[in-house]
This record gives structure tokens, C-alpha cells and sequence, in this order.
């Protein structure tokens, strides 16, 4: 009996839309020879370096909002020092005794002079040489609103005509502007560079179209379907894009690590509340499988466009 | 859309240009009927190759109408054209073996196409066939280390692994020593009398002898002429049965 004897007929129907493990072989075996890894390998590393910036900005607004949340400055802005404190502890009594208070406190003598050493030098700590307000510091239950605002000063005047009544939350409002739009510009760069990945995986779908056309002609000739061939080439950029993305992933993370390492020794409270949580790495993490999709993706379309043009 | 009653392949008044150029085939009109084996001869340049590109659905014609299979392929929405090519053999004149790939895989590639045969199977089925076409020595050569005749051997296993319904081929005979030339025949004979209609393209008229009841199509600048009547009447033998999976 001749092999055409024992074999089946096969062709009419069709069975699989891939070609199973072969289909690894059907391009030829340019990985890391190529610029495509190399690409997704950089697009990665910013795309993490961003991303970090971005959650780390997120996490340090949130955390300096908590901080502040409710915080109200008094200020009792009295040249005489007898006037001045008499004042503010009736301004204190009024405020401890009232239910939308949750905590208030004096800040001492010794705290103010702190504040003010770093301009004003010794003569901060001189008995006093230059008059300095007294200052409360107090957490209203709730939101602090302009209005909530607008009673507690009418309320103190009525005790401490000299004291002033500030939100926390209004003086730091300019530096939580500047946190978000630097948020806005991280996620911002993060979707450019998704689209440069993304357009980085489209002129190598198209040059390896270009590169493999004599056996993408076969593989129709064949009775290869448009699926079939998208496939092999979808696979392809999958491991290109994952292989690039760990790179860019390792990459990423030991700037993150030196970036955090540098913030860190600045010992300011505010950039101590950017850190990273659990959640935020797990996103970072996911990066090169966002790659990978969206390289899938990508190559998927670029070919099956660029095939709809062959016969 | 039927064709001529019992014909596979039906072409009528089909006509083919490149661009803006003259016609390359002008007014081709025949029916090929199953299990039949057919000849197209003809000088270089008469347009053989783009006859048999319009028949593995390489090319649509300028005009003129094509059934295939009981269907009008011209009509036929791209989508459905592969499974019209799976019932379709085709040894390319100059083999168009996948270079990457070794002999075994480019063998194997009609099979993995089809999605429905099993690896075990596929290594079987292949191994058989490389054994007949005497190149079972050389499965793991890539094309690139085959002789021209190596490769074209290859190219022919490739087209009949599958057990097309048609089998085209372009000069399958091109690169290969006499005794190999008469080997392969028999093999497309094999394959024809298992129900397998044969079109081989040949300019070497010593082949023509070598398969008696073969019917001859003879293209001249574009247009076709009918020695030996295949156009205007049915095959002059019996058909070959018609397989129960057909």
C-alpha cells in the first residue's frame, strides 16, 4: 500500500484556527537579534520609572491629605504679649469646649522658636525680640468648608478679636495643584508610551510581514486561513514583548529603588508618605503583561489588515 | 453556482492581464473531470503557469467565469477561499519550500494546516511520504542544503500529503534525472487512480508518452487548443469511484 493509500483525505474541513507548536518555526528565529525586544525593553523601563512616579505623587497627596484633613490654624496676631495670650487661652477654652472640635492645642513657646530658627537664627529663641503670633492648632470634625470657616472666626472674635482663622488644607492647595498635574503628566507619558509601544510593534508586525511574505504566500497556498498566520505572528511579538518587558521591568524597578533610596535620605515628612504599597507594586509588575497584550493586540490587527490585501 | 454537469473545474471564456498589459490568456474555455489526468503543454511564455495560478486560486481572472467544486470562485468571498485550497495540491515550478523549515516540517505543513491530524500521525504520514519520494534520509535538511531535485521532490510530497481532490503541478519533472521523472509520475498515477485529478504542466513531450490515457491541453500565446479532444468531450476512459469521504 503507497503512503497516498494509507493517508486520509484532510482537507476540507478545518479543525484548528493555529498551528500548533510548529507555528514557532514558521518565522525565522530573530529574538533579541532584532530591535524589537530592545524597543519594548525601554518603553518598559520608562513606562515602570512613570508609573512609580505617578502612584508614588498619588500616595503622597492622599497620605499629606489625611495628614491634614480638618487641620485649622488659629492665629492671634497681638503685638502686647499679656494681650496676646490672654487672648488666645480664651480662644482655647472657647475651641475645647465646642462639640465640631476634635483636638486643639497650643503650640508652645519652644515650637514656634523652632520653626523660626532656620530664619531668623538665635534671636528666634530671644524672650521677645521679635513678636511672633500665638498659635493654635486644631481638627474640626467633618470637611473644613469656607463656611464652617466663616463661623469659627465670628465665634472667636467675639473672644480674641485679634485671632485669624486659616484651612491647612489652603495653604498647602498650590503644592496638592503641583502633585496633580505631575500625576496627570505620569499618566500621561505612561499612555505615549504605550503608543509608542504600540506603534513599535506595528512597523516590526509590517517588516516582518515584508521579511516572511514568500512564506505567508505558501501558508495561503496551503489553505492557511488569515487567523492562522496572524497567529504565528502575534506569537512572535508576545515573546519579543516579553522577554523586552522583563528587561525593561528589572530596569525600571532598580531606578525606582535608587530614585526611593535618594527621596528617602531627604528626611522631608512630606515625600516620607510617597511611598509604595503592595498594590502599587503589583500594578508595576504587570507592565510586561500589558506589553505582551498589547503587542498580541497590536501585531493581530497590523497583519490581518496588511493579509486582507493579499489574495 | 454548478458548473457543467460531473466537471471539478470549469472554466468559461476566462481571460487574464497583468495591469494594463495584453491579455496573457485570452477566451480559456474546458471542464476537468474528476479522477482524470491532464497535460498542459505549451511553449515558454504561453501562459501555463498562469493558467495553473487561476486554478490554485493564486489569481483572479480578468474576467470570463471559474467554477470550482460546484462554486463560482470568482464571486467567492475571500474568507472562504481556504478551504477551497486545501482541496487543492500545488508543486510551485520553483518548489517554494519554506526555508526555515526542514524537509520533515515542510512536508508536514498541509497536515498542521488542516488542524486534524495528530502530531503521531503527522510523523508517520510524513515519514512515509519522504520515504517514497527517496528523501527519507534527508527529513532534517533544510532546502537550502537540497539539491534542485531534492527540493522539488520535497515540493511534490508537500502537494500530495494531504490527498488533494486536485493536484496541480508546474513542471514537476524541471529538476530531476529521468528515472526520478518517471518515479514522480507514477506517483501522481498513484495518486490519480486513488480519484486525485492531475494537471501537470510540462514542456517535455517525452512525459506525455509515459501516461497513456492522459488527456493533453496545449496552450499557444494565451489561447487553448484541444489535441486530443479533452475540451470537448468527457475523459475517454472511466472515471475513477468516487471515494466515499468525497
Amino acid at each position: 500500500m503507497t503512503p497516498l493509500a494509507r493517508a486520509r483525505r484532510h482537507s476540507r474541513r478545518f479543525a484548528s484556527n493555529t498551528l500548533g507548536a510548529a507555528a514557532s518555526r514558521l518565522l525565522p528565529q530573530t529574538r533579541l537579534s532584532g530591535p524589537m525586544p530592545w524597543v519594548i525593553a525601554i518603553m518598559s523601563a520608562l513606562t515602570v520609572i512613570a508609573m512609580g512616579a505617578g502612584l508614588a505623587l498619588a500616595n503622597l497627596a492622599a497620605n499629606a491629605r489625611a495628614e491634614i484633613a480638618g487641620g485649622v490654624t488659629v492665629q492671634v496676631v497681638e503685638a502686647d504679649p499679656a494681650t496676646r495670650d490672654r487672648q488666645a487661652e480664651r480662644a482655647l477654652a472657647l475651641l475645647g469646649s465646642r462639640d465640631d472640635v476634635a483636638e486643639v492645642r497650643r503650640v508652645s513657646e519652644a515650637e514656634l522658636a523652632a520653626l523660626l530658627e532656620p530664619w531668623l537664627g538665635a534671636a528666634a529663641q530671644a524672650q521677645d525680640a521679635i513678636p511672633t503670633p500665638a498659635l493654635i492648632d486644631l481638627r474640626l470634625r467633618g470637611a473644613v468648608t469656607q463656611s464652617r470657616l466663616d463661623e469659627l472666626s465670628a465665634a472667636l472674635a467675639v473672644v480674641a478679636p485679634a485671632a485669624r482663622v486659616d484651612a491647612q488644607a489652603g495653604w498647602l492647595a498650590p503644592v496638592f495643584a503641583a502633585i496633580a498635574s505631575l500625576r496627570w503628566l505620569a499618566l500621561a507619558l505612561v499612555v505615549l508610551l504605550a503608543g509608542t509601544s504600540a506603534a513599535a510593534v506595528w512597523l516590526a508586525a509590517r517588516s516582518a510581514l515584508g521579511n516572511n511574505r514568500d512564506t505567508i504566500e505558501v501558508i495561503h497556498h496551503l489553505g492557511g486561513t488569515d487567523g492562522q498566520i496572524a497567529t504565528i505572528f502575534q506569537r512572535a511579538m508576545a515573546l519579543d514583548a516579553l522577554s523586552g518587558g522583563v528587561a525593561g521591568l528589572l530596569a525600571g524597578l532598580a531606578a525606582i529603588m535608587l530614585l526611593g533610596r535618594q527621596f528617602a535620605a531627604l528626611g522631608s515628612g512630606l515625600v516620607a508618605g510617597g511611598g509604595l504599597g503592595v498594590l502599587d507594586w503589583i500594578a508595576i509588575a504587570l507592565v510586561p503583561l500589558a506589553g505582551v497584550v498589547l503587542a498580541m493586540v497590536t501585531a493581530r490587527l497590523t497583519v490581518m489588515a496588511a493579509l486582507r490585501r493579499m489574495l | 453556482m454548478s458548473g457543467v454537469a460531473g466537471g471539478i473545474v470549469q472554466f468559461d471564456n476566462v481571460g487574464l492581464r497583468y495591469g494594463t498589459d495584453r491579455e496573457v490568456l485570452s477566451d480559456i474555455t474546458f471542464t476537468l473531470y474528476p479522477g482524470s489526468f491532464y497535460f498542459l503543454t505549451g511553449a515558454s511564455g504561453a501562459g501555463k503557469t498562469s493558467l495553473l495560478k487561476l486554478l490554485y486560486l493564486a489569481q483572479r481572472p480578468s474576467r470570463g467565469m471559474i467554477t470550482l467544486f460546484d462554486h463560482d470562485v470568482i464571486t467567492l468571498p475571500r474568507a472562504r477561499l481556504p478551504e477551497f485550497r486545501r482541496r487543492i495540491g500545488t508543486v510551485f515550478q520553483d518548489f517554494r519550500l519554506v526555508p526555515h523549515l526542514s524537509a520533515f516540517d515542510n512536508v508536514a505543513l498541509p497536515l498542521r494546516i488542516s488542524g486534524l491530524v495528530g502530531e503521531d500521525e503527522i510523523r508517520t504520514h510524513v515519514h512515509d511520504m519522504l520515504e517514497w519520494v527517496g528523501l527519507d534520509q534527508r527529513a532534517e535538511a533544510r532546502p537550502e542544503t537540497l539539491s534542485g531535485g531534492e527540493q522539488q521532490r520535497v515540493a511534490i510530497a508537500r502537494a500530495v500529503i494531504a490527498r488533494p481532490e486536485v493536484l496541480v503541478a508546474d513542471e514537476p519533472t524541471g529538476n530531476v534525472d529521468p528515472d526520478m521523472a518517471l518515479r514522480l509520475l507514477r506517483l501522481f498515477e498513484s495518486l490519480n487512480r486513488l480519484g486525485t485529478t492531475v494537471v501537470v504542466a510540462t514542456h517535455d513531450v517525452h512525459l506525455l508518452r509515459k501516461v497513456p490515457d492522459s488527456l493533453i491541453m496545449r496552450l499557444d500565446k494565451g489561447r487553448l487548443s484541444d489535441p486530443t479532444g479533452a475540451l470537448r468531450y468527457p475523459p475517454r476512459r472511466p472515471l475513477a469511484p468516487v471515494e466515499a469521504d468525497r
